[in-house]
């Protein structure tokens, strides 16, 4: 049976920020983090499969990030228990897919050129169509 | 300066990233749907979950997702790893179409193809951006 909510336009926007900020946040802290590690190739490599965990779970950056993922997991969670998944998915599954590449753009300096960008809208678009 | 770091192996690991996420979620579904629902004053119902295959099966290939994942963004750039990976939504609308033989709808459809595009124009760039080491910027800005 399908069970509709009641519509309530700034709650359903509220929820859908709280899930991309900080899904965003975590993924951006835990790129960066993987980014100042370096390459767990090479890790892996020179301390074994163990040294490479280790490096990972001792990065305080990468911690928060993790944090930050759970938080945007349980918002989720939230907003589908008070909203419908109709809008919730795809709308904070898409936007997140925007959000980080600016954010990437910003804040890891990463360089997004016109083909990222036109990607990232491609996703965003396909993912909103495919979860609608 | 961009440049491209991808080998086949790299390639292989950013396919499993793509394919154990949707996959870890589906089959997580399944089983949470086998559990019923669980009341926030009963939370100990949740172990019982824990015994369903598809539960545990499902959690062993997110592990795997995140491990990939966070080796993945070891070599590439964050807005290369997540478009390129995002195929995962695609593969599992395929799987349901002809596995599950499930309806897709022409919107769907069209969704499919927009991801599958975005991911071969993704896969044609270069895949990380290499930034220069705190003594290079240095030298730099002393010249």
């Amino acid at each position: 049976m399908m069970v509709h909510y009641p519509h309530d336009a700034g709650a359903e926007a509220a929820m859908i920020a709280a899930i991309v900020v900080s899904a965003t946040v975590g993924d951006v802290l835990i790129a960066s983090a993987m980014r100042t590690i370096g390459d767990l190739d090479h890790i892996r490599a020179e301390r074994g499969l163990g040294g490479a965990i280790l490096a990972v779970l001792v990065n305080l950056r990468f911690l928060f990030g993790v944090v930050f993922l759970t938080v945007s997991f349980f918002s989720l969670l939230y907003a589908l228990s008070r909203a419908n998944l109709s809008l919730i998915a795809p709308a904070s599954a898409s936007l997140t897919f925007v959000t980080n590449a600016v954010a990437a753009k910003f804040f890891l300096h990463e360089n997004v050129d016109r083909r990222r960008w036109i990607a990232a809208a491609l996703v965003c678009a396909g993912v909103a169509l495919m979860t609608a | 300066m961009t440049k491209s770091t991808m080998t086949l192996r790299r390639w292989f690991i950013l396919g499993v990233v793509a394919v154990t996420a949707p996959l870890g979620d589906t089959l997580l579904s399944f089983g949470m749907e086998e559990v019923g629902p669980v009341s926030i004053h009963h939370l100990a119902t949740l172990f019982y979950a824990f015994r369903v295959p598809e539960v545990l099966i499902g959690i062993a290939l997110l592990i795997a997702f995140f491990g990939s994942y966070l080796a993945s963004l070891s070599w590439a750039d964050l807005t290369f790893v997540l478009p390129a990976t995002s195929i995962g939504n695609v593969i599992v609308a395929l799987l349901a179409r002809f596995w599950k033989h499930e309806h897709i709808s022409p919107m769907r459809w069209v969704g499919i193809v927009l991801i599958t595009a975005a991911v071969g124009f993704i896969a044609r760039g270069p895949s990380y951006t290499e930034m220069p080491k705190p003594h290079e910027s240095v030298e730099a800005q002393a010249r």
